[in-house]
């Protein structure tokens, strides 16, 4: 099962990298650099790193790609939303895939919840949150500098020049 | 049923890290050498944890998170400096811009 798991997830992580690399659109590449994240937030899930999986998927997939398409987006003019409309086949898929979508939820809700529980492994959730305020609490502190410094740099970056 | 040695983690890893070089070599749009470079962060981190995994502990996961503090920092100011360029010069291609070049 593990062995399955794993070789499915590797042959889409290579594949969606280079889709990354092969497609000419960049937004494009991004859409499959995030399949790529959740590939390898998968591979954590396997190598029992629960914190790390879940920290990919909301800092990776979810911040910093949103950063990556909004600067996409500003930097390469797409075509306004007019005529006809290419997908007008594909989006009549939409509602049907939403309502199966939403049943899912539903079900997901309202079904039995909690599995068996989960032996606290080495290298658990438990063994990073000591590790990180005990041994790394330094780095830790640093890096709330580190950040700092980017949030000045970046606003510094893009504000716009009173007098050129 | 067994457990997927660390080796093939490593082994992808690897291969994932080549297709970022391979993107920063052969790519010329700014935006997805930044992506291919976020591409290879993320294969070295996949390394680190299946050593981690490997030698018990978490360790490996620790530096992790190190990495991913300093991928956010550094795509934060990266994204500022391509859209900054951007601003003075309409076209964005990498090869364009020798202003830092000596």
């Amino acid at each position: 099962m593990e062995w399955l798991v794993f070789v499915v997830v590797a042959v889409a992580a290579i594949g969606t990298a280079l889709g990354l690399v092969i497609r000419p659109n960049p937004l494009h590449g991004a859409l499959f650099l995030v399949g790529n994240l959740f590939c390898v937030a998968v591979l954590y899930l396997l190598l029992r790193a629960e914190f790390l999986a879940l920290a990919q998927i909301i800092v990776y997939a979810g911040a910093i790609m949103v950063l990556f398409i909004f600067a996409i987006m500003l930097l390469i003019p797409g075509r306004a939303e007019a005529g006809p409309d290419p997908l007008a086949r594909a989006r009549r898929l939409a509602l049907p895939l939403a309502a199966v979508f939403g049943i899912a939820v539903i079900l997901a809700a309202t079904g039995r919840t909690g599995g068996p529980a989960v032996a606290a492994s080495e290298g658990g959730i438990g063994a990073v949150g000591r590790l990180l305020f005990t041994d790394y609490l330094f780095p830790f502190e640093v890096t709330s500098l580190l950040l700092l410094a980017a949030l000045v740099g970046a606003l510094t970056l893009a504000k716009r020049r009173v007098n050129p | 049923m067994t457990a997927v040695p660390p080796a093939y983690y490593v082994g992808l890893s690897a291969i994932l890290f080549t297709i970022g070089v391979v993107g920063v070599l052969v790519r010329r749009n700014p935006l997805v050498i930044f992506m291919s470079i976020e591409l290879m962060l993320n294969a070295a981190n996949l390394a680190f944890v299946a050593f981690g995994r490997a030698h018990g502990g978490a360790h490996g996961q620790i530096i992790v998170f190190f990495v991913m503090t300093v991928a956010a920092a550094e795509v934060a100011v990266g994204l500022a400096i391509i859209v900054a360029i951007f601003r003075a010069r309409i076209r964005i291609n990498v090869d364009d811009l020798a202003l830092m070049r000596w």
